[in-house]
């Protein structure tokens, strides 16, 4: 790997801050400049909430459903296999991210150990 | 020793199980090691800092982060992106959903505009949890841009850390303790970025792969374990199963228009729930 691999081109980072962190350092500097008179509990902010949630929800089914890279070797079934798999962990460890995950991850290398 | 009726029962029972005993290994839930609020450690704003820097070692989230990170730098490797885009990312957006969903949107050839939208949408969240947590370090006497580096900080791990540390800190002492706090995060981020980025350059297509599953994996349970009212759940299920559905249309804002239904579905139970109430 070059060091210019490494670095890139300007466009890409202009292209960061534009469609990246403006439109998301936004709403900290609001929250800093105005914060003082908004209800945590408002019904416009739950609303949004949700949206947000599910919106991530959707990036992570993106992710499984049309994977990028090394991932897309991995076959359909198997990934959503590995994803069922740790949901099922996560729930009887009463909720343990960290068992979730490596549920997860050990059904994923397991079975593309097992289908060779 | 237990008879169990069926092997459902002796499953119930190992969860109870783990329930009774689990809590011992759980770091979580051990008390906070920080000096008492009167020791003449606080007295020192750097001390402060050193002492918020040294906890990001006593919490499980730190190890969380790590992953997820790793699988942002995988994920931007194969996504084609720079090291120093990554870094960047990491240094000036510092919310990972942002910059999963600008690195997936860019990556699968939405424009600028589409990506901005859906990184506008995600980071609505940021704005009342630094409304929440900036009052924690306030004194009368605190000026505003004394509270910048906390505001740009402030994400779902450290607003969570927040809420557990800061009882135990002393007021005038928390925007340090915070700023180290966030430091330290920040740090290892950067470094699982990079870790990751040269794993997925290095490794073979299936740890690769391993690598690239941590984000959807670590991100899901985080987000469900974040979830304690049913707007919540409902809005992160019906997220995901309807994305497939919008990704049939085609749109090039499938993310935008499955978040906006599902979330709006959600608040509607949510509303539902309360009229009844």
């Amino acid at each position: 790997m070059s060091f210019a691999q490494l670095i890139g081109d300007w466009h890409a980072l202009a292209v960061l801050f534009v469609a990246g962190v403006v439109p998301n350092q936004i709403w900290r500097m609001l929250g800093l400049w105005f914060g003082g008179g908004i209800d945590e509990g408002s019904e416009l902010l739950v609303w949004v909430r949700a949206v947000a949630t599910a919106i991530l929800a959707g990036v992570i089914a993106q992710i499984v459903v049309e994977p990028p890279g090394a991932l897309a070797s991995v076959p359909d079934a198997l990934r959503y296999g590995a994803v069922g798999a740790g949901l099922v962990v996560f729930l009887l460890t009463r909720r343990s991210i960290f068992a979730g995950v490596v549920a997860g991850e050990v059904f994923m290398l397991a079975g593309k150990w097992w289908l060779g | 020793m237990t008879v169990h009726a069926s092997p459902a029962a002796r499953f119930l029972d190992a969860n109870r199980c783990i329930a009774r005993y689990g809590a011992r290994f759980l770091p979580a839930k051990t008390p906070v090691a920080l000096p008492p609020l009167d020791s003449p450690q606080w007295q020192s704003p750097w001390r402060a800092f050193a002492w918020g820097l040294r906890s990001i070692t006593q919490t499980i989230l730190t190890l969380v982060l790590f992953a997820t990170y790793l699988g942002i730098g995988a994920l931007a490797h194969d996504t084609h992106f720079s090291l120093l885009w990554a870094l960047c990312s990491t240094l000036f957006v510092w919310a990972g959903p942002a910059q999963i969903i600008l690195i997936t949107t860019l990556g699968s050839g939405a424009t600028i505009v589409q990506s901005a939208i859906a990184v506008t949408v995600s980071a609505i969240r940021l704005f009342p949890m630094v409304v929440s947590v900036l009052p924690l370090m306030r004194t009368p006497t605190t000026k505003r841009r004394e509270l910048f580096f906390a505001a740009h900080l402030t994400a779902v791990t450290l607003w969570v850390e927040c809420h557990r540390f800061l009882p135990q800190v002393p007021r005038e002492r928390r925007i340090a303790f915070v700023n180290g706090l966030g430091f330290g995060l920040v740090s290892v981020c950067l470094t699982a970025n990079t870790v990751g980025y040269f794993l997925a350059a290095n490794l073979t297509q299936t740890l690769g792969a391993a690598i690239l599953l941590l984000t959807p994996l670590s991100f899901l349970f985080s987000t469900a374990r974040n979830s304690r009212e049913v707007a919540d759940v409902v809005a992160l299920t019906l997220g995901i199963l309807l994305y497939p559905l919008a990704a049939k249309m085609n749109s090039g804002l499938d993310i935008l228009v499955s978040g906006l239904v599902a979330g709006t579905i959600a608040y509607g139970v949510h509303w539902w729930r309360e009229v009844r109430a």
